[in-house]
């Protein structure tokens, strides 16, 4: 589905203070996988953001969507269509002063015909449980619900592809819940495919394949036994996930607990053996 | 916080609402003509009849429609001022005289009508406001420009341009206010001093708030072009602007107004009354 090989991105090249943002990145994601990349800040990872859809270019290396190559300035449009991007501001990727013309935007970019917009968006707000606010307006509503907006405004282009660059950064916990339970349901029941940027170790840990980033290099990937590495996640300035904290010291102080803990759930379940 | 984005719409279901927007709009540019044309009195009379019958079918309520007179207010009153000292009444006895001020009652009486006529040319506008929100005014600008952008002027480009800028007025005056806020917490004060230092006051405000909108214009650009955005190319419309029978019935009301104007004005058919009419 999305192809990196050997990936180069250097901000202000040639300039004095050029900054190599990526040094040689490698990776592939595979059609319907919830693959979350987590880093520490300036480790790389929201420059891939921009990659994946052609917002920049490598400076070396090539970047492919569906074997389609992102510098090819032809393949853009195609591209944006497949691989959609959620950032991580919310008010700063709206257009429009009605949720319906915002979620609208995209397939009217499309140049779908009216009814057929109509639709998407309709479908497009249910996904994301926000339909009764289609009429309404984006200022009163809280982060989460504003975010769950841009989601909606993605999904109405029907992308095959959700990339959420720290979307959950700036929502509170409740906020953040209620963007994750939306994308692991699109990811589980509309087998979309899922790129999760976060520094968010609880998030990380509901992927399917968790990809650690460190200085512009991919330091490890793995599913979730990556959080048994504990040297790999603190070289990276990440913390584990509190359940695996928590399973960690239980560990060290002789109490026997099987499996790999990411998730709170899991460490419940390992206790109450 | 007022939500600025809907300016001074008037939420209520009514004709008037429901209005196609482009009709709306045209019918204030024909009515706006027409209050030029009128010179009698009978023709503001008309005027206001319209008026009254058009804002009972809006529902919104009279005083809200009136208050918008207060905004030019000062202004009615020094040019109806002005009038009556500086008319020179040709041969005419004045009404009062003291010293060089001479009141004629051709003075009054012209005062009386470019009152009438400035308050009438912000009362029509007003129920446009009250009755259509901001979104649907944009629309409705943009479909009736069209015809330009054969003549290449962006009119695509600049519909958009305002449909952003509505929607930025509440996010920057929410974010006008923290930078405010944060700034008064370092006991910045904005309150006290003569002008000039009020208005230097406002420069560590103005500094991160433009610092943060190129910001934010930068991720909004990349957020556009991720959804796929390329300007007017191919683009289409998930609203499409649609006359139906009640819009033809409001232009016709509209057309037969501007016809009453003009024939109280120039008195086409010879009707004896008009003439004696002020």
């Amino acid at each position: 589905m999305l192809q990196l090989s050997d990936v180069k991105y250097v901000y202000n090249a040639g300039a004095e203070d050029e900054k190599t943002a990526l040094g040689g990145v490698s990776l592939s994601v595979k059609e319907g996988e919830f693959v979350a990349l987590v880093g520490h800040n300036g480790s790389g990872k929201s420059t891939l953001a921009k990659l994946f859809n052609g917002l920049i270019l490598p400076t070396e290396g090539s970047v492919r969507v569906r074997g389609m190559d992102t510098a090819d300035k032809k393949n853009l449009f195609d591209i944006r269509k497949t691989v959609g991007v959620v950032f991580q501001n919310p008010d700063n990727q709206m257009v429009a002063s009605i949720i319906e013309d915002d979620v609208a935007f995209g397939p009217e970019n499309l140049g779908l015909p009216s009814a057929e917009i109509s639709e998407r968006v309709q479908w497009a707000l249910e996904s994301v449980g926000m339909q009764d606010h289609r009429r309404g307006t984006p200022f009163r509503l809280s982060g989460g619900q504003k975010q769950r907006i841009a989601i909606a405004g993605v999904l109405a282009i029907k992308p095959r592809v959700m990339v959420l660059d720290e979307s959950t950064a700036m929502l509170d916990p409740i906020g953040r819940e209620e963007v994750m339970k939306v994308i692991t349901r699109l990811n589980r029941e509309e087998h979309m495919t899922v790129i999760m940027i976060t520094h968010f170790m609880e998030e990380a840990a509901l992927a399917d394949r968790i990809i650690v980033m460190r200085n512009g290099l991919v330091a490890g990937e793995g599913g979730k036994e990556i959080f048994s590495n504990r040297e790999l996640i603190e070289s990276a300035g990440l913390e584990l996930p509190l359940a695996a904290r928590v399973a960690m010291r239980l560990r060290e102080k002789g109490l026997k607990i099987d499996g790999d803990i990411t998730l709170p759930e899991e460490l419940v379940d390992a206790l109450c053996r | 916080m007022k939500d600025v984005s809907f300016g001074q719409y008037y939420p209520v279901e009514s004709p008037v609402h429901r209005l196609d927007p482009r009709v709306k709009l045209l019918s204030v540019v024909l009515y706006i003509v027409g209050i030029f044309f009128i010179q009698k009195f009978i023709g503001f009379a008309v005027v206001a009849l319209f008026l009254l019958v058009a804002i009972a079918c809006s529902r919104v309520p009279l005083m809200k429609v009136l208050r918008s007179v207060r905004a030019v207010l000062f202004l009615v009153l020094f040019t109806a001022i002005i009038s009556v000292l500086f008319y020179s009444g040709g041969g005419e006895e004045p009404l009062w005289a003291w010293g060089i001020i001479k009141i004629y009652k051709g003075g009054l009486l012209s005062a009386a009508r470019m009152a009438l006529r400035l308050v009438f040319l912000v009362l029509g506008p007003s129920l446009l406001t009250l009755t259509t929100t901001p979104v649907e005014l944009t629309d409705g600008l943009e479909s009736l420009l069209k015809p330009l952008a054969l003549i290449k002027l962006p009119v695509h480009e600049l519909a958009i341009i305002m449909s952003i800028a509505l929607r930025l007025i509440p996010t920057l005056t929410e974010e006008t206010e923290k930078i405010m806020n944060a700034q008064k917490a370092r006991c910045a004060d904005f309150d006290t001093g003569n002008i000039f230092k009020r208005a230097k006051s406002l420069i560590p405000i103005l500094i991160p708030l433009f610092v943060s909108s190129f910001r934010r214009a930068d991720e909004l650009a990349d957020a556009m072009d991720s959804r796929c955005y390329r300007g007017a190319k191919g683009r289409t419309r998930m609203r499409v602007l649609k006359l139906r029978f009640r819009d033809f019935v409001a232009a016709f009301v509209m057309l037969a107004l501007f016809f009453v104007i003009l024939v109280l004005r120039y008195n086409w058919f010879g009707l004896g009354f008009i003439n004696l009419l002020v």
